[in-house]
């Protein structure tokens, strides 16, 4: 296509970099507060006592468990999606795949921090992590917990090296557009590129070892932490299905996670002309294949427990069902399926709004799904003496509320140092089919050789 | 050495002596009502209650549980730092200080006897000075549980190889099964058939606390025979 809109989009995309307006700060202040503030309510937590929050005898596990998993559960969004899409090649990603990246990113950095903060002595986290000591004690390698701690940080470096290859091409736009600290700062970051031919096949041969690499490290992410219950004697935690129902629901809430950025993005960034309807309409139609999907988990957990007839198992499943629990539970199903499956599955309704309407639906649902998963177990285990239940304190709530703000904070300050399109990869996307197999001896289609 | 523990239903009243003895013994702090009501009381030994039948026709069956000393047991492989872990002569040992409290270990037990310290312990004065020497204080933030009263089983078995003799049945007795006056807990040495908790613990009237999970727990309840 035309210099003149390869210049245009370069003026669209770099626009956040270049300027900034009041609101960036003000949602920088108003999300970096919501952070302080549930920082200051961890450091209490951790100076008063565990005691503070509403875990107790014998629900050890809460909102702040629940919020690990939903959070690596979102975090599924972006590298598997954005590393599937790049596999078949399919040209509306191109808009699409940094924002999902990016969320996969942050999510895995606010997800990770729960283990963390869930800790009764935090201070000695670092007991996880297998380093040669002078006692000669390693992690006990049979505890799910210490796969998590490898599962997260393999995923971590691997999404972290997924989102910052195809960011190389464009930290050299930004660095040959400015001047100074910044362009110290982006030649940096762009580690020498010069956009030779060479260099592009690297890129592209280096994008593809990833996007092969990171799918079956995504599976095995959200597997590893479905083993964290289904590895436990808990009635409705030891289920064969829990790997699949997880990487499912985890993929399922990360593209309604990802359909809510976009929607913001494209409205607080001016991006319309980027991130068209039928972006929108094509992640709305995975949504509805991950709703059935989820639906059909769903419905064979329960129904194997209902037929199994387990008795301990039967006591929480009623509980769920049709006691304490079952608002909660009709929420999660009404939110999960109902709605995105009539919103997602009638043309109609498939427009933007009706994505992040089916998408915000989602978000409530699968957190509820994981909690629902998590605490009426714990509170209904065998012996009926030692049953408990559950009430959150506002420790809790804060913490586990700010994760939203959290990520907010760190969406919006990316943003304003990253293009969140991918500009290569747009203009890429005007020669047809010619962008990922660049020919070696050719000159690359890209053509541009920065000086 | 195989550790074990007999309870017979028959005989608990259900008195509560046996968790008394065990603060005492062990340095459990108490946490007062409030918390208490929270589900932060910590009582490694419990006597639960079960009712069956109607008013007036009531049966009222005690139950003392303490940790099952499981030779399979779930806490053990979960736990990331080996705070949790199986000693040579099968006792569940919960290692304090290598705890750093992911309170898995407590959701994996399908007993809920492992009990996590919310807060740190406190004593009002003079209950301080009542604290027993052989037994560590744990801070906040790590799982506790029984332990067969390890520092009584060292102690003994440590006396015992110094006067250079064997262990004689019924020379240990954990702080419960001390001050039991029913003498429903028999405390003693799985190995040896000919010891008292080894005859009691192959009576018919016996079983396993949850059997069927497959954790194969150390203590076995004598059934009542009404």
């Amino acid at each position: 296509m035309s210099l003149a809109s390869h210049q245009r989009i370069n003026a669209d995309l770099l626009r956040p970099l270049r300027h900034t307006s009041w609101k960036f700060y003000l949602l920088v202040a108003v999300f970096g507060s919501i952070v302080l503030v549930a920082v200051s309510a961890w450091l209490a937590q951790t100076y008063l006592g565990f005691g503070v929050t509403g875990i107790r005898w014998p629900v050890y596990w809460g909102f702040y468990v629940t919020s690990f998993v939903f959070w690596i559960g979102i975090s599924h969004a972006g590298t598997l999606i954005s590393a599937i899409l790049r596999l078949v090649d399919a040209g509306w990603r191109r808009p699409v795949t940094r924002c999902a990246e990016v969320i996969t990113v942050f999510a895995l950095m606010i997800g990770a921090l729960f283990p963390i903060i869930h800790l009764g002595r935090p201070w000695l986290a670092f007991w996880l992590f297998p380093y040669p000591s002078e006692r000669l004690i390693w992690p006990n390698f049979r505890s799910p917990l210490v796969w998590d701690f490898f599962a997260i940080n393999t995923y971590l470096t691997g999404s972290l090296l997924f989102l910052f290859l195809p960011m190389i091409p464009d930290f050299a736009v930004v660095r040959d557009m400015s001047t100074g600290f910044r362009r110290r700062v982006y030649g940096i970051l762009a580690l020498g590129w010069r956009g030779t031919t060479k260099q592009w096949h690297r890129l592209e041969t280096a994008m593809q070892i990833m996007a092969v690499t990171i799918i079956p490290v995504a599976v095995s992410v959200h597997t590893i932490v479905s083993f964290d219950f289904s590895m436990a004697p808990v009635p409705m935690w030891q289920s064969t299905i829990f790997g699949p129902y997880f990487v499912a629901g985890a993929i399922f809430s990360g593209i309604a996670g990802l359909l809510i950025a976009m929607a913001i993005l494209r409205r607080f960034l001016h991006l319309e002309r980027y991130l068209q309807p039928v972006h929108f309409e094509n992640l709305g139609k995975l949504l509805l294949l991950m709703a059935l999907l989820w639906g059909y988990f769903v419905f064979n957990e329960r129904l194997v427990t209902y037929y199994g007839n387990e008795p301990s198992e039967m006591a929480v499943f009623w509980r769920t069902q049709r006691e304490s629990f079952a608002p909660l539970y009709w929420t999660m199903v009404v939110c999960n399926f109902v709605v995105p499956v009539v919103l997602m599955g009638i043309r109609y309704f498939r427009t933007m709004t009706g994505c992040v309407l089916a998408s915000v639906c989602v978000i409530v649902g699968m957190w509820l799904e994981r909690f629902l998963i998590i605490v009426p177990s714990l509170g209904h285990k065998y012996l009926p003496y030692s049953y408990g239940i559950y009430r959150p304190q506002p420790v809790e709530i804060i913490v586990a509320g700010s994760t939203f703000a959290a990520m907010a904070l760190l969406y919006v300050l990316f943003a304003k140092v990253v293009p969140i399109i991918s500009i290569w990869e747009l203009k890429a996307g005007d020669h047809q089919g010619r962008d990922l197999t660049p020919p070696a001896a050719e000159e690359h289609p890209l053509g541009e050789i920065h000086p | 050495m195989k550790w074990g523990m007999t309870a017979d239903l028959d005989r608990c009243n259900g008195c509560g002596a046996c968790v008394t003895a065990c603060h005492a013994e062990n340095n459990i702090s108490t946490v007062g009502a409030d918390q208490a009501s929270r589900g932060r009381a910590k009582h490694w030994i419990r006597v639960e209650r079960y009712w069956e039948g109607e008013f007036p026709d009531v049966r009222l069956t005690f139950r003392p549980v303490m940790c099952q000393h499981c030779e399979n047991a779930p806490c053990e492989p979960v736990c990331p730092t080996y705070a949790s872990h199986h000693t040579e002569d099968g006792l569940n040992a919960q290692v304090y200080n290598r705890c750093i409290g992911t309170r898995y270990c407590a959701n994996a037990c399908p007993y809920n006897v492992r009990f996590f310290d919310f807060f740190n312990p406190s004593w009002d004065k003079p209950l301080q000075l009542q604290l027993n020497p052989d037994v560590s204080l744990r801070e906040v933030g790590v799982m506790e549980k029984c332990t067969f009263c390890v520092q009584r089983i060292k102690a003994t078995t440590n006396q015992a190889k110094a006067e250079e003799r064997a262990l004689v049945d019924g020379e240990i007795k954990p702080a419960c099964a001390q001050a039991c006056p029913a003498q429903a807990l028999v405390f003693g040495d799985l190995d040896d058939p000919e010891s008292a908790v080894s005859r009691l613990s192959r009576s018919s009237r016996g079983s396993k606390l949850l059997e069927d999970r497959g954790t194969q727990p150390k203590v076995t309840y004598l059934g009542r025979q009404d």
